[in-house]
């Protein structure tokens, strides 16, 4: 039973991670149909400056992971918006060069990164809590994955609430929509572009500092796997979605956990694999997504 | 250029190529040593490789429009079912070529017939979870099979004697070549007959194809499995010139350096995309002796950090290249680029 409570708090954990990548992946897909190679990038840089940010500081530990995750979130979110200026904008024309751009991009960062600080993990210093354990229905839990979970849910919750409630996030769903008529009403889209991407930024940038706190540790190559995980989540929870990619996120890190400590290291990674060509030959267009495109 | 001449310098540069083992000549800046001799003959091998990858990936990129993030896996079936069928179960080498050619057949129609029932993204995505799932199923070495993170070494009494030494790297070149060559030829081939037109005609247009009575999802799996076995064909002259397979070709990252090679020799013209391979494996190649090299220790790290890591520069060139040169390295030896970069907005 414990085992299972453990599994079940650490694969949401896991989950909670890849929706963070994800939502930014799936709202910048919906709204601007570039799919973003560059977001493990996002991940990377911002996990490694808030691991610096962090360190920089002569703070009690609470503080200098606040810090960190608040540098990070900057960093993400910075380094988004300049892509998309610098990048994608004057290729709005050639949807497949704003995709070879950001390949660009990723593999460049990935190599700055680890040739500045090395392929080997780096060890993070939490707050003496985090590294503690909170024991629920008998099973021993480590306090970051309720961190994790806890901020993702707050994303999730402010995601929804902007979509739903604000203009912009009106302007971006009808984007989703229907891009052409919205720029017909006389909106400007291509400023809603450079918002999702810097939503979608700030998005990985709290992946990139939470997945510091939830491994321990940050290499370069993590934004990599983040990435291609995060991938998997949007396509079944279907492109554009923000709630098909929490439910996917969730289902996702759930089986992966499940599978690796129950049959065998590497099969839940295999089974999620799976799970995407099974969904993509019943529903083609994800989980919660309309009608492929 | 006219198809005469055209002819003409492939025959010529075939020649060339076939009989480069036999040239004694240094030239100087390009390649350290002699043509003939052994290192260099080893680096041209790998071009070549790299060129025929390129150009299997033309195919179905560049001809077909299908966006594949998983080619990387088909290259990896030519290398480690080859490795494995050698090393770890001790087979012959025609027998372990034989079981690769059939692996490089199935496996893509497998796989491609599941992934091209989404299009242009997702099948992107579906093709990337694919070969990742292969990636991580060699990294986790299953019944110690693939050899995990530190690769399969092919080691001595697998491969016939001819093909084993140092001395007879000029052996291993001229597989290279001949694969290149093979590859460049059924490539021609395959895109000039009416289903490789069918292909372009789906690139530009899938849905007037359909209306035109004909079937894109099995002329799109064609082009599917035609690369991939190719890329497979191209993987065992990797593995034979390497002496072993190693677990980075089969990452995704891998894949996007492939696109980068495509991209930067030009998109969906043959040759283009065997230039693209041959320089980008070249300049990986010096790139990284340059980074090793004495020159970088004198400069500040602001410079030293990104000028010794290949992929940046690699990366960066890159970027710049589909910025401001759509049509590649291709485009730019065929006749000044058609398209200028269009002002935003």
């Amino acid at each position: 039973m414990s085992t299972i409570v453990l599994l079940l708090v650490t694969g949401l954990g896991l989950g909670a991670l890849y929706f963070l990548v994800a939502a930014g992946l799936s709202l910048i897909w919906g709204l601007m149909r570039v799919l973003n190679f560059a977001h493990g990038a996002f991940f990377t840089v911002a996990a490694y400056a808030g691991f610096f940010a962090a360190t920089a500081l002569p703070a009690s530990p609470w503080l200098q992971w606040f810090v960190g995750l608040l540098a990070g979130i900057l960093a993400g979110g910075v380094f988004a918006v300049l892509t998309e200026i610098i990048l994608i904008r004057p290729l709005y024309r050639r949807p497949v060069g704003q995709v070879l751009v950001t390949v660009g991009l990723a593999l460049a960062t990935l190599a700055l990164v680890e040739g500045a600080f090395g392929s080997d993990p780096r060890q993070v210093t939490l707050p003496d809590w985090m590294n503690a354990t909170t024991t629920l229905l008998g099973a021993a839990i480590p306090n970051t994955r309720f961190v994790v979970l806890l901020l993702a849910g707050l994303v999730l919750a402010g995601l929804l609430f902007f979509l739903q409630r604000t203009r912009y996030g009106l302007i971006v769903r009808a984007g989703v929509e229907n891009r052409s008529m919205v720029s017909a009403l006389g909106i400007d889209v291509e400023r809603a572009f450079t918002l999702v991407f810097a939503i979608g930024g700030m998005a990985a940038g709290l992946a990139g500092v939470l997945g510091a706190t939830y491994y321990g540790t940050i290499d370069p190559s993590r934004g990599t796997t983040m990435l291609i995980s995060a991938f998997i989540v949007v396509v079944i929870g279907g492109l554009g979605s923000i709630t098909g990619s929490a439910l996917a996120a969730a289902i996702v890190g759930l089986l992966q956990q499940f599978l690796n400590f129950y049959a065998a290291a590497g099969v839940g990674d295999f089974a999620v694999v799976i799970l995407l060509a099974g969904v993509l030959l019943l529903r083609p267009g994800g989980l919660l997504g309309g009608p492929a495109t | 250029m006219s198809p005469r001449f055209a002819t003409f310098a492939i025959a010529a540069l075939g020649l060339l190529a076939a009989g480069l083992p036999f040239i004694g000549l240094t030239v100087p800046g390009l390649f350290e040593g002699p043509l003939n001799s052994p290192g260099t003959l080893n680096l041209l091998g790998l071009c070549f490789v790299f060129g025929a990858l390129a150009l299997t990936y033309d195919i179905v990129f560049g001809f077909t429009g299908l966006l594949s993030f998983g080619h990387a896996l088909y290259f990896a079936v030519g290398v480690y079912v080859t490795a494995i069928a050698l090393v770890r179960w001790h087979w012959s080498l025609p027998q372990a070529l034989a079981l690769t050619a059939l692996v490089a057949l199935v496996l893509p129609l497998a796989l491609g017939a599941v992934c091209l029932r989404v299009r242009d993204i997702p099948f992107a995505m579906v093709t990337l979870a694919f070969a990742e799932a292969a990636s991580i199923l060699v990294l986790q070495n299953p019944y110690g099979l693939t050899g995990g993170e530190e690769g399969l070494a092919l080691g001595s009494g697998v491969l016939p004697a001819g093909l084993i030494g140092v001395a007879n790297t000029a052996h291993l070149y001229w597989i290279a070549t001949g694969v290149l060559a093979a590859t460049g030829a059924i490539g021609w081939w395959a895109v000039h007959s009416p289903p490789g037109r069918v292909w372009q005609a789906i690139r530009e247009n899938e849905r007037r194809v359909a209306v035109l009575g004909l079937n894109p999802y099995a002329y799109k799996l064609a082009s599917f499995v035609l690369s991939g076995f190719l890329a497979a064909v191209a993987g065992v002259a990797y593995l034979l010139l390497q002496g072993g397979a190693n677990p980075q070709i089969t990452t995704a990252n891998f894949t996007l350096v492939l696109l980068v090679m495509v991209v930067l020799g030009g998109v969906g013209t043959l040759w283009g995309a065997v230039i693209g391979g041959i320089v980008y494996e070249y300049l990986d190649f010096r790139l990284l002796e340059f980074s090793n090299g004495s020159g970088l220790q004198d400069l500040p790290a602001v410079l030293r950090v990104p000028l010794s890591e290949p992929l940046f520069i690699l990366g960066v060139l890159f970027i710049v290249l589909v910025l401001f040169l759509p049509g590649g390295l291709g485009g730019l030896l065929r006749h000044v680029p058609r398209r200028l970069p269009r002002p935003s907005g």
